[in-house]
């Protein structure tokens, strides 16, 4: 991976000190946050640069996750550039003003360190909260690892910024698998960052000079077209998400994946399609069962809100069996994953058969040998073609139940 | 700081007509009020409520200053993005809150304890009608002990709401609030010069306004005025002033008449005039004003 342009430096840092240096690179004028395992080093953090001087922003500390929500939607809907980030419970504690951010179309980023949600109380890792977000108008990206979170959180500004798009960014990494590793990270400098965001220049915004009216009682001949309007800014997010990655990549020389990344997808018979850390050990199994011959690929989905049907469409026509890995669980149905990949594919004749996994709940180690396994099951559905192929709940420990 | 003149109070119009509010709402009046006092140099924010309802129909707006309603429980905080927001950008704009007694009391309580608290230069006003009159005249932590509302109702073995008025300005006291202060909608001058005078003070103001609501209180709609005068009067709304939790101006009473007086236009006071064993209950609310005179020292 390239770090040599412009002073841009290798140093080993933590996940969530990698993510609070991209956000301070990004000058956001206020920061909020309330504490909750594992968002708490990324906060802490940013609050350490302000205090030394080194970040120039109004760090709010609040009572709760739904005031610190509050604080930056109204920081951002009086036109300044503005972050918070939280997990699990906390996630749920601001959906309502999340909702309320997407339809206002004030973009704010949004921190997700990946937890599960009670009960059982747990600090694991799972992506069931910010899953639980999906519908709320929001943009979300998942990241794999410490550096496509310190890149992504750069990307995110500017693509929530971006005046045809306006909307809340969400940037979902597992936590402790993304936020309290130590690895490499190429950080950039302010300069490079700099180029990169332009200042935020609210297309409007709360002002006296010009006085507007936010946050309106819309009536049945009004509100679907407002939420038309937020279906259409999610489709034209999938073009500047792919553009604003690419952009990236000519910038610095790194891409994680625009909507989706890929790997041996060409002639791949057996596709895994996942989100957030599992992507590195699937890439790993992947290289191990190529030296045995299987033909297996993986697609890292992204973005998952929007959703790129198109892009994942045309990619796993060729495939016999979609292995679809859901670190999530719609109780009574399947893995959030799954039901967008199925309806992705549902009007295709030449559609592959899918496997619905659940993996890694609270914290379940997907392990090298859970991907082997995951593929071995996926070749059996490819030679019996069953019509109906229940979720599979990868590594589960039946003496338990 | 100067003082609101009559000449003033006719000029321009901040929140325009053409709202949807019902004859005589005390809200709509006491909100005309507030932005003559602050003049169009202001940001404002409503919760959800009647105000938001009445006053945000989408392509109509009578808000002739910038105004946003974002949900029912946080507008104090983000009131506090927006003041850290205007802080950033070096501005000079004044950040206002208006909110219902529901989104004050009740369900906005943590985030408001939380902008005191944290200190910030914001005047929070509470226009307390004492109910949930948006969603139909429930009871809220506001509602005055022995109110009929549609969820505190009288009955055949119930007086109405059965617990005392929460005390918000003294909540607002405990957190260090430097100025807190309540409001008549029958004294507009008095009113006007607190919304002023909360303005010129540096840090989280709390200022609560006597709304009379002629559809949830149950009293004819030209008569709002008359029921804020008697609710005064009474000594059951004392109007007051708190300086860094010193009590430094109250409106003094002279003569301040019986309770009944300010009941018995009001139908949700109406079981006690026709219930057996009324008395007694008029005899319970009168000990609450006569409690307030004490501590306020209303009597003339």
């Amino acid at each position: 991976m390239e770090c040599s342009r412009n002073g841009a430096q290798w140093a080993v840092v933590e996940g969530s000190r990698a993510v609070a240096r991209a956000v301070a690179l990004c000058r956001p004028g206020v920061i909020s946050a309330y504490p909750i395992t594992p968002q708490t080093h990324i906060v802490e953090d940013l609050a350490q640069m302000v205090a030394d001087g080194e970040l120039e922003a109004e760090f709010l500390r609040v009572d709760s996750e739904f005031s610190a929500a509050s604080v930056v939607y109204g920081a951002a809907a009086a036109g300044v550039r503005s972050y918070t980030a939280s997990s699990s419970q906390g996630l749920l504690l601001m959906t309502e003003v999340l909702y309320n951010m997407a339809g206002t179309r004030l973009p704010v980023v949004i921190g997700a360190a990946n937890r599960t949600l009670s009960a059982p109380i747990s600090i694991q890792p799972d992506q069931q909260d910010t899953i639980s977000l999906r519908d709320s108008g929001i943009i979300q990206l998942y990241v794999e690892n410490p550096q496509e979170a310190h890149d992504t959180h750069i990307q995110a500004f500017r693509l929530a910024e971006d005046p045809q798009v306006l909307l809340p960014v969400m940037v979902c990494m597992d936590g402790w698998l993304v936020t309290h590793t130590f690895e490499p990270v190429c950080l950039l400098t302010q300069d490079q960052v700099d180029a990169f965001l332009p200042p935020y220049r609210p297309v409007h915004c709360l002002d006296p000079a010009s006085p507007l009216t936010y946050g309106s009682f819309a009536d049945d001949d009004k509100l679907m077209e407002f939420r038309y309007m937020v279906a259409k800014a999610q489709e034209e997010a999938l073009r500047k998400i792919e553009e604003t990655a690419e952009t990236f990549r000519q910038a610095f020389g790194r891409y994680h994946g625009g909507l989706i990344d890929s790997y041996w997808v060409e002639d791949a018979r057996i596709i895994i399609l996942a989100m957030g850390s599992v992507v590195g050990t699937i890439r790993e199994g992947i290289d191990l069962l190529r030296e045995e011959g299987k033909q297996v690929g993986l697609i890292k989905v992204r973005s998952y809100r929007p959703f790129p049907a198109q892009r994942i469409r045309n990619l796993v026509r060729q495939a016999e069996v979609l292995a679809v890995l859901d670190n999530n669980i719609s109780l009574g149905a399947y893995g959030a994953l799954c039901c967008d990949v199925a309806h992705s594919l549902i009007n295709d004749p030449f559609r592959p058969a899918i496997l619905p996994c659940i993996v890694g709940l609270g914290g379940r180690e997907i392990t090298v040998n859970s991907v082997r396994n995951i593929v071995q099951r996926a070749e059996l559905v490819a030679r019996e073609r069953p019509s109906v192929v229940e979720p599979w709940w990868v590594d589960l420990r039946p003496e338990l139940i | 700081m100067s003082a609101v003149r009559s000449r003033e109070q006719r000029e321009r119009e901040l929140f325009a007509p053409g709202h949807r509010a019902c004859p005589g709402c005390g809200t709509a009046i006491a909100v005309r009020l507030i932005l003559k006092a602050t003049g169009p140099h202001v940001i404002v924010v409503t919760p959800t409520g009647c105000l938001e309802t009445f006053a945000s129909r989408y392509l109509e707006s009578p808000w002739e200053v910038p105004w946003i309603h974002p949900l029912f429980e946080n507008a104090a905080a983000v009131a506090s993005g927006i003041e850290a927001a205007l802080r950033v950008k070096g501005s000079t704009t004044k950040v206002v809150v208006i909110g219902g007694d529901g989104a004050t009391y009740d369900i906005g309580m943590g985030g408001l304890s939380g902008m005191f608290e944290r200190g910030q230069d914001i005047l929070y006003i509470c226009y307390d009608n004492e109910a949930y009159m948006n969603t139909g005249i429930q009871r809220s932590a506001a509602t005055p002990f022995l109110a009929s509302t549609t969820t505190s109702p009288s009955g055949k073995r119930s007086w109405g709401e059965d617990r005392p008025k929460k005390d918000m300005p003294a909540i607002a006291v405990a957190h260090g609030v430097p100025y807190v202060a309540t409001a008549s909608l029958a004294y507009p001058p008095d009113l006007m010069n607190k919304v002023k005078k909360a303005l010129s003070i540096r840090g989280p103001k709390y200022l609560q306004i006597d709304c009379p609501c002629p559809i949830g209180w149950g009293f004819p709609e030209d008569m709002t005025i008359e029921v804020a005068r008697l609710g005064v009067l009474t000594g059951l709304v004392p109007i007051f002033e708190m300086e860094d939790g010193v009590l430094t101006r109250v409106r003094k009473i002279r003569d301040r008449k019986p309770v009944e007086a300010y009941l018995e236009p009001q139908a949700r006071f109406r079981h006690l005039f026709r219930k057996e064993g009324g008395r007694e209950q008029i005899a319970r609310i009168q000990a609450i004003a006569d409690a307030n005179a004490r501590r306020f020292g209303l009597d003339a």
